[in-house]
């Protein structure tokens, strides 16, 4: 059941994508959705979508997998389609119950560029989770955040924090499985009811996640001190992160990317 | 009344590269009232096959039959279903969640739209024949032991008042007399009220004293099938797939071996305890 979200794992295999310092694949998809908010014409769209194509071609992962993550945001898709098609002024183009409500041109338009900016944005910011683990990725974000240190900011802990919140999705998505279905086996119905009744079926499954979340947390905060955890201070990297040839032409791809969809979509 | 299971197969992530066969083509038919263990090592499929037998998972191919209907027809009452086969997951406690032990009984009644009488006299029921008497109802579950916990657990399966029993690993993580005793407890229900039962474990000695039947799973297939001491004379091929036989089993044979006369198939401690007597010519009563 929600094992289908895809939304923000890793999905293992062997790519170039894979492989790249994460740090490139931190800055370039930062980089990359800021783009997106630059475009004002249709070009900039088709090279963004080549873009992505590219780079969900060299990493290997099926599309159909990146879809299925698609699905978890298309509500929030639909309603803001919806919002940009019925409430943007302008030329109407057809218009429903004696002009109270209109399509205008540009709300179509309108419409279909955020529509696209957001399945870009999900699907570029889910083209580094899939292809990089959350080890390697709070990695990348320390270092990459290094300078702030000098401002006092916890870098080391706060990517800690991160890499163990990541971590403990799919524990806790398992584990949420796991007592829905322990419940339904006991008669629970977490489908049907009224909003306040689904609202009320929610408390056998919330409980016992709550406790099983505290659970695992004091649990891992003990292993962690079983093993000398004590903090960034002093602490040496196993894998320290190095640029690799490959990484230099990444950035350089991501440059010419840049410079393309950014000069192009704002003729 | 049974439950049949006729080619039945499942497949974990499907389409995927992690795509795993859990299940694979399983052909089996738990009669009533039987008493059957179901063993096998860490990841051969035991759970996965449970949670067939009351609608939880659908099988990838084949279909499950309870009581000649199959329970993945469209318009099959599955919450009908539920009621009638009670799934006891590993570590169960980790479900509660009432304030009190009573009301936590009480929610697998109250979801099958019962009088208010009916869901606690159920509640009381169940919580008897696990042997937890009244002093525990207005208790926190989470302030119980563990077996304890466990078996207010059991009973809020037990209260929905099913026909079909199913533990999975009832006895996992307590210590040997929790285990016993919650052993001991299942037998006991099993003798009073007729129900059938499947034990899902991992361990032969648990099981060889109670059940009537074992099946032992392998990388997701059955691989034997039929009465403890039937199974266990295939205690060289269980080592294989990294089971044990009992300990019985293995001295018996060793005895059997070095020219003893006595009867390898014993299963039970108390069995092969006579078996001995018998061939050393004295009388069982010296045992004690
Ligand atoms: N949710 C899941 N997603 C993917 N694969 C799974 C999932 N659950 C189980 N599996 C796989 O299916 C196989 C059978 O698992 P199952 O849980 O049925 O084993 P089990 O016999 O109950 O083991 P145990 O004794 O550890 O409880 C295992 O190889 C496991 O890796
Ligand atoms: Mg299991």
């Amino acid at each position: 059941m929600l094992r289908d979200i895809t939304l923000g794992q890793y999905y293992q295999t062997d790519s170039v994508i894979h492989r790249l310092d994460p740090r490139v694949k931190l800055g370039g998809t930062l980089l990359f959705i800021i783009s997106l908010f630059f475009f004002q014409n249709m070009w900039g769209y088709v090279i963004a979508a080549a873009f992505l194509a590219l780079v969900i071609h060299l990493s290997t992962v099926p599309f159909r997998y990146i879809v299925k993550g698609m699905r978890a945001i298309l509500f929030l898709l639909l309603i803001t389609v919806a919002f940009n098609l019925f409430l943007t002024p302008g030329t109407p183009l057809v218009s429903f119950f004696g002009g109270h409500v209109r399509i205008t041109y540009e709300g179509i338009r309108l419409a279909v560029f955020i529509a696209l900016r957001l399945c870009f944005l999900i699907i570029g910011s889910s083209m580094m989770t899939l292809t990089t683990t959350p080890n390697n990725l709070t990695d990348g974000m320390e270092k990459m955040l290094r300078p702030l240190k000098l401002f006092k900011v916890p870098v080391h802990e706060v990517a800690m924090m991160m890499s163990i919140a990541l971590r403990f999705i799919p524990i806790l998505l398992e584990e949420t499985d796991k007592i829905m279905k322990a419940q339904i086996a006991r008669g629970a119905d977490f489908e049907s009811g009224k909003l306040v009744q689904r609202a009320k079926a929610m408390v056998p499954l919330l409980v016992p996640l709550f406790i099983s979340a505290f659970r695992r947390a004091n649990d891992l905060a003990l292993a962690m001190e079983a093993r000398c955890y004590r903090g960034g201070e002093g602490r040496a990297k196993m894998k320290p992160l190095i640029y690799q040839k490959r990484d230099g032409i990444a950035y350089l791809c991501l440059g010419l990317y840049l410079v393309a969809g950014i000069g192009i979509g704002r003729l | 009344m049974s439950i049949v299971l006729e080619h039945v197969s499942y497949i974990y992530e499907a389409g995927t590269p992690l795509a795993q066969r859990a299940l694979d083509d399983i052909c089996l038919e738990i009669p009533n009232g039987q008493f059957v263990g179901l063993i096998g090592h860490t990841g051969s499929g035991k759970s996965t096959l449970v949670q067939h037998l009351n609608g939880l998972m659908k099988a990838t191919e084949g279909h499950v039959y309870y009581n000649g209907e199959d329970i993945d027809a469209p318009g099959y009452d599955k919450k009908k279903l539920r009621s009638s086969v009670g799934l006891v997951f590993q570590y169960p406690e980790h479900q509660l969640f009432e304030i009190d032990v009573f009301s936590d009984v009480c929610f697998g009644p109250k979801n099958l739209g019962l009088p208010k009488e009916e869901v606690e006299r159920r509640a009381r029921e169940a919580l008897n024949l696990v042997g937890l008497s009244e002093e525990y109802d207005k208790q926190s579950p989470f302030e119980l032991s563990g077996g304890q916990k466990r078996r207010a657990a059991i009973a809020g399966v037990l209260a929905m008042g099913p026909k079909v029993l199913i533990l999975d690993e009832p006895t996992a993580g307590l210590d040997p007399r929790g285990r016993e005793e919650i052993l001991q407890q299942i037998k006991r229900l099993q003798v009073q009220t007729g129900m059938t039962i499947l034990l899902v474990s991992h361990s032969m000695e648990d099981v060889a004293e109670y059940v009537d039947r074992i099946l032992v799973m392998n990388h997701g297939r059955v691989m034997l099938d039929g009465a403890p001491r039937e199974v266990f004379r295939h205690y060289k091929e269980l080592e294989e797939v990294g089971l044990a036989a009992p300990q019985v089993t293995y001295i018996m044979h060793a005895l059997h071996e070095k020219g003893f006369d006595v009867d390898a198939d014993a299963t039970t401690i108390e069995e092969a305890a006579g078996e001995i007597m018998k061939a050393l010519g004295r009388s069982e009563t010296l045992r004690n």
